[in-house]
């Protein structure tokens, strides 16, 4: 049976505000989903209730079937979030960065495929300096790094695009492609669209109510 | 769920480590304000000596209020607080690695200089032992329930306050009964029944924060 990612009626307030309601998709290996819409549209809102770290207001999330707010920890081995913030600290080398994600993930990369990683989006020197010495976009691509090394199937991405350079761009885009024709599940918010070129494409487009 | 607190407690004490001036300053902070009386006082070597207990404990107490904000507050503002809460552990062990990691940088410290302060008391050797043992049983069980109002805090403006409105009332025990041992060490009453107490609100604090951190923490991130 393949994986498969649902969302039931989701309902989103935030702030005494209704976002969206009665949201629902499925998602199966190989698709990858793309979220549009203007900015406060709850785009990020949606991502982090896939994520679990939002409870949505109504409806329910299931992974497998299963409600994700009941599987926890076994949803989140398959799980990778790249948020707004990259998610890694600024003391530590990128190779120490992503030593420490790997261990804490249960999954002990190699230093071999640490380098790998690395080399492929093009941070050659992990041990060398901190991250903060490095600039927001190659801060980015170390985010990207992560996720290379997770091995996670399901991805869950916003914003991947901001601060990168058209080379990291087209990284981004073939990155996605092999993720998606290794039966990966993607879902991505972006506001540049991104022509992937493998596996399929569902768009989502959460524009206010009163335009709908 | 052990290598789990390997990791954590490895990575805080590594960005600890990185970061000194931030973790120096509660020590000196520490060492200053337990200073402050005997300058402030005079020799008056009985009143110093009746006072060693409250003064050390409280300062300690403050310090370790002082040093909270470190606990969650860079990882909530670089997202990787959210990375740690979507890893495929517990986040109640995450929790008790980052508070462990967190009394080895700020907590131990202090037990290691109190008794040098103590010497600034006239305290009795005894007594100076029973500081360190208390001081021992008592810091950690201040980061473990100090860790519940930083996680509930999290992300709010004026933070800091909050924490210690929130957490040092119910840190009142530990120090009346670590500044209680220290006391009774002085007059020979014998401290144990202090320590012993001490140790069962450790107990206790290692049993329940973690999970109720880890609650506080979910909270947060909504």
């Amino acid at each position: 049976m393949g994986l498969k990612l649902e969302a039931n009626a989701l309902e989103c307030v935030r702030g005494g505000r209704m976002l969206f309601q009665n949201l629902s998709f499925s998602l199966e290996q190989g698709e990858l989903l793309e979220v549009s819409g203007p900015n406060g549209s709850g785009k990020t809102s949606l991502l982090r209730m896939l994520c679990g770290l939002l409870a949505p207001s109504a409806g329910e999330i299931l992974w497998q079937g299963t409600s994700i707010s009941s599987l926890k920890e076994e949803y989140f081995k398959e799980l990778a979030y790249l948020g707004h913030a990259n998610g890694i600290k600024g003391e530590l080398s990128a190779a120490e960065n992503l030593r420490i994600a790997g261990g804490l993930a249960g999954r002990r990369p190699s230093e071999e495929k640490i380098a790998e990683a690395l080399e492929r989006v093009g941070l050659l020197d992990g041990e060398a300096s901190l991250v903060k010495t490095l600039s927001q976009g190659q801060q980015r691509r170390l985010a990207l790094a992560r996720l290379l090394l997770g091995e996670q199937v399901l991805w869950i991405l916003d914003e991947p695009l901001t601060a990168l350079d058209s080379a990291a761009v087209r990284l981004v885009q073939s990155v996605l492609g092999e993720h998606l024709e290794g039966g990966g599940l993607a879902v991505m918010t972006t506001h540049q669209p991104l022509e992937v070129g493998a596996g399929r494409t569902v768009r989502l487009n959460l524009a206010p109510s009163s335009e709908r | 769920m052990l290598a789990t607190l390997r990791w954590v407690i490895q990575r805080d004490v590594t960005l600890a480590w990185r970061g000194r001036a931030g973790v120096l300053s509660t020590l000196f902070f520490f060492v200053i304000v337990v200073s402050l009386f005997p300058l402030g006082i005079g020799p008056e070597m009985e009143v110093l000596r009746a006072i060693a207990p409250g003064v050390v404990w409280v300062a300690a107490l403050l310090a370790s209020m002082l040093s909270l904000d470190r606990l969650f507050a860079h990882d909530y503002s670089d997202g990787s607080l959210e990375q740690l809460m979507l890893t495929p552990q517990p986040l109640s062990v995450i929790v008790l690695g980052k508070i462990i990691a967190h009394w080895l940088v700020t907590g131990a410290p202090l037990v290691l200089i109190a008794p040098v302060l103590g010497l600034q008391f006239d305290l009795p050797p005894g007594a100076l032992l029973t500081l360190i043992g208390s001081l021992l049983l008592g810091t950690p069980a201040l980061s473990l329930i100090g860790a519940v109002g930083a996680a509930l805090t999290l992300g709010l403006r004026g933070g800091g306050v909050l924490v210690s409105l929130l957490v040092l009332p119910l840190c009142i025990p530990i120090l009346i009964f670590g500044a209680g041992a220290v006391e009774a060490s002085i007059t020979g009453t014998g401290a144990e029944p202090h320590l012993s107490l001490l140790g069962a609100v450790l107990v206790l604090a290692l049993l329940f924060t973690p999970w109720t951190t880890a609650a506080a923490l979910r909270i947060s991130m909504d």
